[in-house]
């Protein structure tokens, strides 16, 4: 399999995380090579936002190993863990907006606050409003989170993820609570951000199709519409679906193999979904 | 024995907060901005109610001790027991309860609605340690503006004081406030003002604490809030009694 460089972004190493009464991980391991897609599936409660918010360092593992780019950060102290999470971009599920701040001073944030981005202060307005135009937003600069609708909030989030244009993101639920046509819309922003930028791709999802879209599809820069990808094998063995199920790691496959999976719990994804 | 060990560990997670919270104070980037709207929504928010409980304190204060007072025949001296209460107990008490209730309660929920829709770990994320962005500048406006608010509480409490004497009790002004000024030494005053800066950290520690321990949606946003209101107003009397023994004892 072809890497572009030779660390992974992130690499989980028998990776436990245990709440008061539930294991919300357990032994959880797998790799995600640069620029390569990874889908994470499963039913709510299966430690699916929990394996994103360790990979971020938001939360510490028990027990394992985390290393993003190279670096464990089990290890670090929370404020050595900012320098790796410029690196990361995260969506959260809700959108996380600060609601006392404007989708302007909102996608500033990072470009603000993160030590280790070094924005000169004269190019952040220029850098926020490329992000914003990126995801279609152009227009809201001014306006508070309260009063954008669901998809739109969501696609603010999705330009402040982007708006350092990490290596890396993280995308939790984007589709959540979305109708069909928007959510075809934020997982195409998905796709723009991960085809023209190379970024090495992590969602978190409950549909089917999203994931499906991940894998067969790219984003065309010149027509600026999702098409098919032309190597259709290449891309969908760059895209791996993972599936979680109380905390354990119950599937890793590619898009056939998850098709041909004959696990029950993994099957009423694909069907119910499909 | 489960209850215990909560309660020990909440305590220990609350004075590492306290900790960290005061550490940031003296490490950069501190956060001017927020310190100033923090004091505009805690000082300048609160005044109307201060202004109204440290009147009515303060009048009725005077209506009640001049009962006692009249029967040793010392009427006159009602501006003294005005003064001493309020500058040593009521004013910096009342006050801090007022704060707490719109303040405590204030930060527990907003810091508590970050936490449930993810906004604080979306600071994190993003590049800021919320102990440093959110807790430290409420506590460090709070210390600023309860000294400051317990003053004026003082002294509107003692024109609810001077008007009830003069309407009511028939005394001069001149009575009065000799009286006020006469009664009260150093000590009082430097009670009076130690009380609402040690309450100030309870009261702003105590909402931020339980808003950034929210768990369970808006409901747990609810529970945050109420819980932060009865333990600051819990605190603050404990921390009277203490600060009030201190002094007492070091008078004799």
């Amino acid at each position: 399999m072809a890497r572009e460089n030779g660390t992974p972004p992130l690499r989980f190493e028998r990776v436990s995380v245990n709440f008061p009464g539930v294991d919300a991980l357990r032994e959880v391991s797998f790799e995600v090579p640069a620029g390569e897609t990874r889908i994470f599936f499963g039913a709510a409660g299966a430690g699916k936002t929990i394996a994103l918010k360790v990979a971020l360092g938001l939360v510490r593992p028990d027990s394992g190993s985390v290393f993003v780019f190279g670096e464990d950060i089990t290890k670090l102290k929370e404020q050595d863990l900012f320098e790796i999470r410029s690196r990361v971009g995260m969506l959260f599920q809700e959108s996380a907006l600060f609601d006392s701040l404007t989708i302007e001073e909102n996608v500033a944030y990072p470009l603000v606050n993160q030590k280790a981005i070094h924005c000169p202060p004269e190019e952040v307005a220029q850098r926020v409003r490329e992000a914003l135009e990126f995801v279609e937003l152009g227009h809201t600069l001014e306006k508070f989170p309260s009063e954008l609708s669901g998809g739109m909030r969501r696609r603010a989030a999705i330009a402040r993820a982007v708006v350092t244009n990490p290596p890396l993101i993280l995308y939790d639920s984007p589709t959540a609570g979305l109708d069909p046509v928007t959510a075809h819309t934020i997982v195409a922003l998905i796709m723009k951000q991960r085809d023209l930028r190379r970024t090495t791709t992590i969602m978190v999802t409950h549909r089917y199709q999203n994931g499906n879209l991940l894998a067969n599809y790219r984003f065309d820069a010149a027509t600026g519409t999702v098409v098919p990808a032309k190597g259709v094998a290449e891309t969908a063995s760059r895209t791996k679906f993972l599936g979680f199920r109380e905390g354990q790691l119950v599937f890793e496959g590619t898009q056939a193999e998850l098709d041909a999976s004959t696990d029950n719990y993994v099957r009423k994804f694909v069907k119910h979904n499909g | 024995m489960d209850f215990l060990k909560k309660w020990v560990l909440d305590v220990q997670e609350f004075v590492l907060l306290s900790g960290r919270a005061i550490a940031n104070v003296f490490r950069r980037p501190l956060y001017v901005d927020d310190i100033i709207v923090q004091m505009d929504l805690i000082g300048v928010g609160s005044l109307p109610i201060v202004l109204m409980t440290g009147f009515f304190s303060g009048a009725v204060m005077a209506l009640q001790m001049s009962r006692a007072l009249a029967q040793y025949g010392q009427v006159e001296r009602t501006g003294q027991v005005v003064a001493i209460t309020l500058v040593r107990e009521l004013g910096p008490v009342l006050t801090a309860l007022m704060v707490a209730g719109r303040n405590s309660s204030g930060m527990a929920s907003e810091i508590g609605s970050m936490k449930v829709t993810e906004q604080i770990d979306a600071m994190r994320a993003l590049g800021t340690d919320p102990i440093k962005k959110l807790v430290t500048p409420r506590v460090v406006a709070t210390a600023t503006v309860l000294p400051l608010l317990t003053i004026i509480a003082d002294f509107t409490g003692m024109i609810g004081g001077f008007v009830i004497s003069y309407y009511l009790l028939n005394l001069t002004p001149l009575q009065y406030w000799t009286s006020v000024w006469q009664s009260l030494e150093y000590n009082d005053v430097g009670q009076g003002l130690i009380k609402p800066f040690m309450f100030a950290f309870a009261i702003s520690l105590v909402g931020c604490f339980y808003g950034l321990r929210t768990t369970g949606g808006t409901q747990g946003v609810g529970r945050a809030t109420t819980q932060a209101v009865v333990v600051a107003s819990v605190l603050v009397f404990f921390l009277t009694f203490f600060i009030t023994k201190i002094f007492v004892g070091s008078v004799t």
